[in-house]
C-alpha cells in the first residue's frame, strides 16, 4: 500500500491527469517507414523481419479472399482482418510454439499461423466441428464468441501454467469495446494477484461494431486500465509491426521471468465491416476516417521500411500473394470433402458418455439419417 | 466407520480426491485459510498446501474462467460458488463456455469441472442465498447437476462429480448441511451420477424427489402408513440427466405419482419428471400426476419462508389427491 499519509493532497484530479500522461504511446516504425525509435528496435534478423512480411501479405490476401467466399456462401460466419495485420501477427510472431493463444472471434490470422491447418478454420467458419479439433501440440482456444470471455479463462491458463512450471505464456485478444465488460477487469485482475504468466491484448480499433471508442469509457486511453489491476499497461501503434513485436517480447520477457501479466492497447483499424452479416461502416465511419486510417497502413509501412534494406521486392511479394492463392484454394478443397455433418454427431460430444435421454433421441436420429 | 454431517462427507471427499489425483485443484472465495463460509474446505489448505487449495478474488464469473482456463491445462478444477443465488454472475462461464467446452472442440477438450455450492431454504438467509436454481441449470446440455440428501451420498456423489471428465453442478442444501449424521465409511467409495435411489418401498404411491424434500417426503410416508397407505420414495440424487428407469419402474407398479421439489412450481425438474411419466407410462397411471412445489414468486422474504417452502404436510396432501382421484 502506498503510505506518506502526511503529505497526501486531496487531488484525485491530478492523480488521474498523473496517470494519464504516463501512457504515451509507442512507435517504432512511423507512416513512411522511417525508424523513429531506435532504441526500441527489437532485435529481429532479417529472415525473422521478411517472415513477419509474409504473413502480413499472405493475411491480407486471406483476409480479401474470404469475403469473397463468404459473398459465394462458401464460408460462413467471417470478421474481416484487414487493418490489423500488424497488430494480430505481430504480436503472435513474438510467441513460442508452446505459448497458449485464446482468441476473438477476429482473431484468426493469428490461431492459423500458431497452427491450426487452414482448412480447419475454414470449417469452423462454415460451422462444423471438425474445425474445433484442434491438433495435438497446437496450443490454441477456438475464438470466442462471448466477449470477455476468453479474459477470464486466459487467467486459468496462465495459473496453470504456473502451477505446472512450464516456460510459457498465455496471451488473449479483445477489441476496445470489451474493455467495459466485467471479465476483462475480472481477468486482469485474477491474473494479476496470482502474478500468472499472461498477455492481454486489447485491439483498439477504434469502434465496438458501430459505437466509438470514447462512449465506451472516459478512459484516456485503454491501456491505463491495467493501472487499476496493478499490472503494467502499454499502448503501442498497433499499425506498427516493430512496436507491436516489441511490447509482446517484453511482456513476455516479464512473464516467464515469474513477473506477472501485461496489458496491451494496440491502436489499429479494421477497414471491412465488423462481420460479414449485413453490417454497414458507413453508418458510423466517415471516408475521412477511414483514408486517415488507410494512410497508416502496416504493409505500406513494413514494405517501404523492408524495400530500402533491400529485403523485399514486388516479386518476393506476388510469390507470397500466389502462395497464399493456392493454399486458400486447396483448403477449400479439403473443407469441401469433410463428412457432412449430421445430428447424431452433435449428440456424441456433449459428454463423455451419452445420458440415457440423449442415447434415446441417437437412435431415432440415426434412423432418420439412414433414410 | 464414522459419523458424520454432510459438511463433513463434503470435507472428507475433498481431501480422498486431493489425495487421489494431483490434478484436483480446490478454490473460491474464502476457502483457504478460512476454510471456507460452511467450512466444507477447513484443514485443506494447511493439509494441500496453497497451491492445491486457494482463495480467490472477489468475483463469480473470474472463478469459472479460472476453472474452465485450468482445464484446458490439464487440471480438474473444483471451484465453489460461495452461494448458488451468486450463480447469475457466473453462468456465461458455466452454461456457455464449460458446458460447451467439449461440443465446441470437437471431442478434442473436456471441462471435468465440479462448482460445489450451497443452496436451499429453511436457514433465513438474505436475498439471492436460497434460491433453489436447479432447474435452470439442468436446462443446459453439456453439464450434470446433482443434489444430495444425505451425508453419505454427498460424499459418494461428490467424488464421483470430480471424477467425471464434465462438468458437474453439485448442489449442497444449507438446511442438510449439519441437520444430522450418518455413518460414513473412510477413504473411498463412488455413488454413480444418474442414479436414483428408492428410499422406501411401497406400492399405492411413488413420490419422486430429491434434496431436502427427501426428509420431508419420507416423513410424509410415514404418515400415510399409519393410515394405511404405502409410499415409495425416490431420491433423484442427480437432477440431470434424471433415472428414468427406476422412475418408470415405479410408476408402473404403483400406478400413481407425485413429484415434490423445494423450487417453484413453474418449468422445474419436477415438470420434467411429470412429462416424463405420460410419455412412457400413461398406460400405468390411475390418476394425473401431480406436483409439489413453492408458489411461482422470487424465493421468499425469511418472514414468509417457512409458509412458502413445501413441507411433509403438502406431501401428504397432494398424495392423498391421486391415492383418492
Amino acid at each position: 500500500m502506498v503510505s506518506k499519509t502526511q503529505n497526501a493532497k486531496l487531488d484525485a484530479k491530478k492523480t488521474l491527469e498523473v496517470v494519464e500522461e504516463q501512457f504515451q504511446t509507442l512507435q517504432i516504425l512511423n507512416e513512411v517507414g522511417e525508424v523513429v525509435n531506435e532504441a526500441a528496435m527489437p532485435d529481429l534478423t532479417d529472415e525473422q523481419l521478411q517472415e513477419l512480411m509474409r504473413r502480413m501479405v499472405y493475411s491480407r490476401i486471406l483476409d480479401q479472399r474470404s469475403i469473397s467466399l463468404n459473398r459465394q456462401g462458401r464460408l460462413g460466419f467471417y470478421a474481416p482482418t484487414a487493418g490489423q495485420e500488424a497488430s494480430q501477427l505481430a504480436s503472435q510472431f513474438a510467441l513460442e510454439k508452446e505459448d497458449f493463444i485464446l482468441p476473438g472471434y477476429r482473431d484468426v490470422p493469428q490461431i492459423i499461423w500458431h497452427g491450426l491447418p487452414l482448412y480447419q478454420a475454414f470449417l469452423w467458419s462454415r460451422g462444423h466441428f471438425e474445425g474445433g479439433q484442434i491438433p495435438d501440440g497446437v496450443n490454441i482456444a477456438i475464438p470466442q464468441i462471448i466477449i470477455g470471455a476468453q479474459y477470464v479463462q486466459t487467467a486459468g491458463v496462465a495459473l496453470g501454467m504456473k502451477k505446472r512450471g512450464a516456460k510459457s505464456v498465455a496471451i488473449t485478444y479483445t477489441g476496445d469495446g470489451g474493455t467495459s465488460q466485467g471479465d476483462f477487469y475480472e481477468g486482469i485482475n485474477f491474473a494479476g494477484a496470482y502474478k500468472a504468466p499472461a498477455i492481454f491484448i486489447v485491439q483498439n480499433n477504434r469502434f465496438a461494431i458501430s459505437t466509438p471508442v470514447d462512449k465506451q469509457s472516459a478512459a484516456k486511453t485503454l491501456a491505463q486500465k491495467a493501472v487499476a489491476a496493478g499490472i503494467p499497461g502499454v499502448q503501442v501503434d498497433g499499425m506498427d509491426p516493430l512496436a507491436v513485436y516489441a511490447a509482446v517480447h517484453e511482456a513476455r520477457e516479464r512473464a516467464l521471468n515469474g513477473e506477472g501479466p501485461t496489458l496491451i492497447e494496440t491502436l489499429t483499424y479494421r477497414y471491412g465491416p465488423h462481420t460479414m452479416a449485413g453490417d454497414d461502416p458507413t453508418r458510423y465511419r466517415t471516408a475521412d476516417l477511414d483514408n486517415e486510417w488507410e494512410k497508416k497502413d502496416p504493409l505500406v509501412r513494413f514494405r517501404k521500411f523492408l524495400e530500402k534494406k533491400g529485403l523485399w521486392t514486388e516479386e518476393k511479394e506476388n510469390e507470397v500473394i500466389e502462395q497464399a492463392k493456392e493454399d486458400i484454394k486447396e483448403a477449400i478443397k479439403k473443407a469441401d470433402a469433410a463428412p457432412k455433418q449430421k445430428v447424431t454427431d452433435l449428440m456424441s460430444i456433449m459428454y463423455e458418455e451419452m445420458p440415457q435421454n440423449l442415447k434415446e433421441q441417437y437412435e431415432i436420429y440415426k434412423e432418420k439419417e439412414s433414410k | 466407520m464414522a459419523q458424520m454431517t454432510m459438511i463433513q462427507a463434503i470435507t472428507d471427499a475433498l481431501r480422498v480426491e486431493l489425495s487421489n489425483d494431483p490434478n484436483v485443484l480446490v478454490f473460491g472465495e474464502d476457502v483457504g485459510v478460512n476454510g471456507g463460509v460452511f467450512r466444507a474446505t477447513e484443514g485443506l489448505q494447511k493439509e494441500f498446501g496453497e497451491d492445491r487449495v486457494f482463495d480467490t478474488p472477489l468475483a463469480e464469473s473470474g472463478i469459472g474462467g479460472l476453472a474452465v482456463g485450468l482445464s484446458l491445462q490439464g487440471f480438474r478444477p473444483v471451484p465453489e460458488i460461495q452461494f448458488f443465488g451468486f450463480v447469475y454472475e457466473v453462468m456465461d462461464s458455466i452454461s456457455g463456455q464449460a458446458a460447451r467446452l467439449r461440443y465446441r472442440t470437437g471431442g478434442k477438450f473436456n471441462a471435468p469441472i465440479t462448482f460445489r455450492s450451497p443452496f436451499g431454504g429453511g436457514v433465513h438467509t438474505p436475498d439471492m442465498h436460497a434460491d433453489s436454481l436447479e432447474g435452470l441449470m439442468a436446462q443446459q446440455p453439456g453439464v450434470k447437476v446433482v443434489i444430495p440428501s444425505t451425508p453419505y451420498d454427498a460424499k459418494g456423489l461428490l467424488i464421483s462429480s470430480i471424477r467425471d471428465n464434465d462438468p458437474v453442478i453439485f448442489l449442497e442444501h444449507m438446511k442438510l448441511y449439519r441437520s444430522f449424521r450418518q455413518e460414513v465409511p473412510e477413504g473411498e467409495y463412488t455413488i454413480p451420477l444418474g442414479k436414483a435411489e428408492v428410499k422406501r418401498e411401497g406400492t399405492d404411491v411413488t413420490i419422486v424427489t430429491y434434496g431436502a424434500m427427501v426428509h420431508e417426503s419420507l416423513k410424509a410416508a410415514e404418515e400415510l402408513e399409519k393410515e394405511g397407505h404405502s409410499a415409495e420414495v425416490i431420491d433423484l440424487r442427480t437432477v440431470s440427466p434424471i433415472d428414468i428407469e427406476t422412475i418408470i419402474a415405479s410408476v408402473e407398479k404403483t400406478g400413481r405419482a407425485i413429484v415434490v421439489q423445494e423450487a417453484q412450481k413453474q418449468a422445474g425438474i419436477a415438470a420434467n419428471v411429470v412429462a416424463e411419466i405420460n410419455d412412457r407410462a400413461i398406460l400405468s397411471l390411475e390418476a394425473p400426476v401431480l406436483r409439489v412445489a413453492a408458489p411461482d414468486t422470487v424465493f421468499a422474504f425469511p418472514q414468509a419462508e417457512a409458509a412458502w417452502l413445501p413441507n411433509y404436510k403438502d406431501v401428504i396432501e397432494t398424495a392423498k389427491k391421486v391415492l383418492n382421484f
